[in-house]
């Protein structure tokens, strides 16, 4: 088995899995123009949401999962409503800190209800892993690519052609001329974040599948940074796009790079990747390059 | 009575300290300063001392982020890189406590010059990300540069010394601590007024129209971000000498965030709304501290609460001043000057 395959190949799954949680940083940047750097407490609070559904009350999967949106949908709306509203038209520090301080909230909260400690998921996808002949993905990264495939694939056709996602694409593209056209914004937005938390949730559903939950799993939503400034950070194809290239980056500099320096290089890659990008092509792939004028 | 502002000249209207009655206020409490390590125990000191570090620090990011409008999410880097410049100066090199404090100044500037390089192309949004990638950079070199950093294990420094005198103690120390406050802020204050300070926030205001009425973007912003990461260096080095060791623990990302949040909950861009925030913020840990004194004396077993409740907290504080008063405690102490200052006759 080629070891280079092997590593492309779990680049690509763990690349799905990062251009899914870039969606719910997409999904509320397009529609909102806010950068939701709580974006990974919002992964964790799903993770431990879905853990003590299965745990505690013994539901089947599903149902945990139907839980598990239902509580991203109304911590959605609440963050929308009681948080973010009355910045709207602040500066862009001020709602890039107020995003900074939910999470900080978040996580103490999380500590205060289910303790620091670390935990193990329940296993909820078949364990065998997939057996591709030239590469073995683990069952937990494979079952999470799949679900990334599904929900970007549900978000983007709800985009494309229900009547929300076209209000939703309308008021991105224009707020004012949106308004005039009958589009509710606030109703635009509030949906926005509760679609940016369902797929966050999602994320760290399947993230806590591989690598076990705490309150510190947040951590890799600012990793995820990187994904969303190369592929552009109003572009849903650049968010999946991006993900698979920092996924394959991050894994090739975990076997080339790590052995050089003696480890870490893979944590660190895709900040490296996103000052390279922010310097030469701030609004990545296949962002919208604002031009301004005075 | 004074009962409105009557200034007939530009240098009146400038000046640091605006009627008698702050003078004197300043002045005792310049005395208070003076009087307080007689008075407190080694506990109030340290605390003390932790202030000082963090107003140094958040005046340098206030001039950053406050005055300029550049927004840092990598505070903490800066703060690192001038504390392991010092120990490693005094450590390998042999040089004195106090021309290592300059040199982790230059090279903290140094580095934030490189880091504010994407600012002349970026803002907003990309450039918070962007410092935000130098903070993870830079705790990954203090972690695997071991050669130089001796990574986890950290560094131990020797205390500061002046001739055969040693600045040991949390008192001994509160002596440099204050020298570099005073130093630090009035430089900071004056700055402010100054063409530099000017420039800073024309480009805060609109970068664009600054640069329009010939104001060099390249050359201004990079200097904000060289003297708040002097001023960065500084505080970072004297914090470690404070604590006689180093490691790449002390510079985490919620160091950043902690520096920002003195700076919101204080005031941006105001040199005395980063005091403010200083103190505010490096205090409230410490109440809830005691409280969880009280707690365990009075209902054992449940202290443990606060652990959290400090995160819970500090996260609310930010959350509610951006909401609620955006301008922060300074603007707070404005309004109660204001009051007393009408009273009784406030229309």
């Amino acid at each position: 088995m080629d070891i280079l395959l092997q590593i492309i190949v779990t680049g690509l799954a763990t690349g799905g899995l990062y251009g899914l949680i870039a969606l719910g940083f997409v999904l509320i940047y397009k529609a909102t123009s806010v950068l939701n750097l709580a974006m990974g407490e919002f992964m964790t609070l799903g993770a431990f949401v879905c853990f003590t559904a299965l745990t505690q009350i013994k539901a089947p999967f599903y149902l945990a999962l139907i839980l598990t949106l239902a509580s991203a949908v109304v911590l959605g709306i609440i963050v929308e409503r009681l948080i973010l509203r009355p910045l709207i038209g602040e500066p862009v520090i001020s709602v890039i800190m107020v995003t900074i301080g939910l999470g900080v909230i978040l996580k103490g909260v999380m500590y205060m209800i289910w303790t620091p400690s670390f935990r193990n998921f329940p296993q909820i996808f078949p364990p065998e892993p997939l057996n591709l002949n030239f590469a073995v993905v683990p069952s937990g990264l494979w079952w999470g690519f799949v679900f990334a495939i599904i929900g970007t694939t549900i978000f983007l056709l709800i985009f494309k052609f229900s009547r929300t996602g076209v209000a939703m694409r309308a008021t991105a593209n224009d707020q004012q001329a949106a308004l005039s056209m009958g589009i509710s914004v606030r109703w635009v937005f509030a949906l926005a974040w509760c679609f940016g938390a369902m797929t966050s949730v999602i994320g760290g559903i399947v993230i806590g599948n591989i690598s076990g939950i705490s309150v510190y799993m947040g951590d890799i939503g600012l990793k995820v940074l990187a994904v969303i400034i190369l592929g552009g950070l109003d572009s849903i194809g650049g968010a999946i796009l991006g993900g698979f290239i920092i996924g394959i980056l991050e894994n090739l500099t975990g076997l080339y790079i790590d052995p050089l320096i003696g480890g870490g290089a893979k944590d660190v890659a895709p900040f490296l990747i996103l000052v390279l990008i922010i310097m030469i092509r701030p609004y990545g792939l296949f962002g919208k390059e604002i031009i301004e004028r005075v | 009575m004074r009962c409105g502002d009557f200034k007939e000249t530009y240098i009146k209207d400038e000046e640091i300290f605006q009627s008698l009655f702050v003078k004197f206020c300043l002045g005792m409490f310049l005395l208070f300063l003076l009087v307080f390590p007689f008075a407190a125990n080694a506990y109030m000191l340290y605390l003390a001392n932790m202030i000082g570090f963090a107003v140094i620090g958040a005046v340098g990011l206030n001039l950053l982020t406050g005055f300029t409008g550049q927004i840092s999410l990598g505070h903490a880097a800066f703060l690192g890189v001038g504390a392991y410049t010092s120990a490693i100066l005094v450590t390998r090199l042999g040089f004195s406590f106090w021309l290592s404090i300059p040199f982790a100044g230059l090279v903290a500037a140094v580095a934030g010059i490189i880091i504010g390089i994407p600012s002349l192309r970026v803002k907003g949004l990309y450039l918070c990300i962007a410092t935000l990638a130098a903070q993870f950079i830079f705790q990954f070199i203090f972690i695997h540069w071991e050669s130089m950093t001796r990574g986890i294990t950290g560094i131990n420094i020797p205390p500061p010394r002046i001739g055969s005198l040693e600045f040991i103690t949390e008192k001994e120390f509160y002596w440099i601590t204050l020298f570099f406050i005073i130093l630090g802020v009035g430089y900071a204050r004056n700055l402010v007024r100054s063409r530099m300070g000017r420039a800073f926030v024309a480009i805060r205001d609109r970068d664009l129209s600054a640069e329009i009425i010939g104001i060099n973007l390249f050359r201004y912003k990079l200097s904000a971000f060289a003297i708040s990461s002097f001023y960065a260096g500084v505080a970072g080095a004297l914090w470690v000498n404070f604590l006689k060791v180093v490691t790449p623990d002390h510079f985490p990302f919620i160091l950043s965030i902690q520096y920002l949040a003195m700076i919101i909950v204080g005031g941006l861009g105001s040199v005395l709304g980063s005091i403010f925030g200083a103190v505010f913020i490096t205090l409230t840990p410490e109440l809830l501290n005691y409280l969880s004194e009280i707690v365990k004396i009075y209902a054992p077993g449940h202290e443990e609460i606060f652990v959290p409740m400090k995160e819970v907290i500090f996260g609310l504080l930010i959350v509610l001043f951006l909401i609620f008063e955006p301008r922060g405690l300074a603007e707070i102490w404005n309004r109660i000057k204001n009051f007393f200052r009408l009273w009784p006759f406030s229309y």
